[in-house]
């Protein structure tokens, strides 16, 4: 069973629809127990990086997700803000993240060019693959999907980083490194572009 | 490479789809549920679901509805119609909306504004700004389906809603609601300078360079209602919407 972390962070259904259309049913859950049964683990959201480990401190989840993760190693995939927690900190709040990913989350800066891109990057974008990875397989022509953030991370290793975006820089939209996969963008949001990469999690065996 | 977002606006009233002129005179054009579908297969950028009864109505939201429609959709879908405080928000969230559209909910308690940028995130809290051009020709953000003046400024509004938190700002212009003559470039261009929130055209488009035109003027996005539902010179019903195609070459090509 894949589960779905609940740690109060945005709109997780979506995730879960997806996922029922690729034939995986998921479980939303913040249960530690339901959360120590998964088979794939999914720790999305949107919002403040400092609430987001705030929320996932104080439910208590931190241990079991290191256990499931680290050392039990079963396939995890952060998307979005999901994806910036993997790292050791971000430009947007003081609290360290969990530090599974030699990698920081930075701000969008685009300086005071009146003529300068808007924060955040919203709307659709495409990948530029870094290294051949099951997740991105298959993914069709022209594959696109949608993004909103004003923050991006940024990995330490090269090939920890699978694709990249362009939004007045180059910037790392899809990492992994084992059993850990991050995207920055939102595949529960981006057809079957995204119905795609999210069947390719449910079936990958890293 | 982004390519600047081009959103249907899809008018709910009751059970319906209709399309407004002028905010009035609505025209039913389908099923909502059935218009999603399409709309979902044509892989477009984004909807906008607004209840244009909820508000002056005070008709309570339809919440099943809405589940129903999100459910099978798989791109962002703003709605907006009869939000009066931030649990009816965060429960439209969880049903799988990204963004929750404030119209006169904002002007009459911009506190709200501030609430659901908090609950939400800035980035699922818009605001509809409808504004028309009064009877001494000044341009007048309106509340109420456009119904009722404010005495209101719309950059001066649109400021206000930003300072309070909102993460875009919809610019819909009444007069030209229905008419396709192209946006109120005018303004959109010193609204858009003006702010650094992401703002989108709505009210006039008729033609694919109607888009790039929002654009240049410093649009992110542009949005559309008998753009995407009407059919020829005789306004036949066919839900229709670009190819990426077309859209590379409006918004990349020569203008």
């Amino acid at each position: 069973m894949i589960v779905i972390v609940d740690y109060g962070m945005g709109n997780l259904g979506s995730i879960a629809n997806m996922l029922k259309q690729v034939g995986a049913p998921a479980i939303i859950s913040a249960d530690p127990q339901v959360i120590t049964g998964a088979e794939r683990l999914i720790l999305a959201g949107v919002g403040a990086f400092d609430a987001g480990m705030e929320r996932l401190h104080n439910l208590g989840l931190i241990p079991t997700l290191e256990r499931m993760v680290l050392e039990q190693e079963i396939p995890f995939l952060g998307i979005c803000l999901g994806m910036q927690l993997l790292g050791r900190r971000s430009e947007e709040g003081q609290r360290p993240g969990l530090g599974w990913l030699e990698a920081d989350t930075v701000r969008f800066d685009f300086g005071a060019n009146p003529a300068r891109l808007r924060i955040p990057h919203m709307g659709w974008n495409e990948l530029q693959p870094r290294t051949s990875h099951p997740l991105l397989q298959d993914l069709g022509e022209e594959p696109r999907f949608y993004f909103v953030h004003s923050f991006y991370v940024r990995c330490d290793r090269r090939e920890d980083v699978l694709a990249q975006t362009e939004y007045g820089l180059w910037f790392d939209a899809v990492v992994g490194r084992g059993n850990l996969l991050g995207t920055q963008f939102h595949p529960e949001k981006s057809h079957r572009y995204g119905k795609k990469v999210l069947q390719n999690f449910v079936e990958w065996r890293p | 490479m982004i390519l600047p977002r081009v959103i249907p606006t899809l008018l709910l009233r009751n059970t319906g789809l209709v399309k407004t002129v002028r905010f009035k005179d609505p025209v039913y054009v389908g099923d909502p549920r059935n218009a999603v579908k399409i709309f979902n297969e044509r892989e477009v950028d984004e909807l906008l679901l607004l209840d244009i009864q909820s508000t002056p109505r005070k008709s309570p939201i339809q919440f099943d509805l809405i589940r129903e429609i999100v459910t099978e959709a798989f791109m962002p879908i703003g709605y907006g119609g009869g939000i009066t405080d931030a649990e009816q928000a965060r429960q439209l969230v969880k049903l799988g909306i990204e963004k929750v559209v404030l119209g006169t909910a904002a002007a009459q308690n911009p506190g709200l504004v501030s609430d659901l940028s908090r609950f939400v995130g800035a980035s699922s809290t818009m605001v509809c700004l409808d504004y028309k051009r009064n009877f001494w020709g000044k341009k007048e953000v309106m509340i109420g389906g456009g119904r009722e003046g404010t005495g209101r400024d719309p950059l001066e509004f649109a400021l206000e809603m930003e300072k309070r938190g909102a993460g875009e700002l919809i610019l819909n212009c009444v007069d030209r609601d229905g008419s396709m003559q192209g946006y109120d470039i005018d303004l959109l261009a010193v609204i858009s300078s003006h702010l650094d929130i992401p703002v989108i055209a709505c009210g006039g488009a008729g033609r694919l360079p109607d888009f790039r035109a929002a654009v240049d003027a410093g649009a992110s996005a542009a949005a559309a209602g008998s753009f995407f539902v009407f059919h020829g010179r005789h306004r036949a019903v066919l839900i229709n919407y670009p190819s990426r195609a077309e859209l590379r070459a409006t918004f990349l090509g020569e203008a």
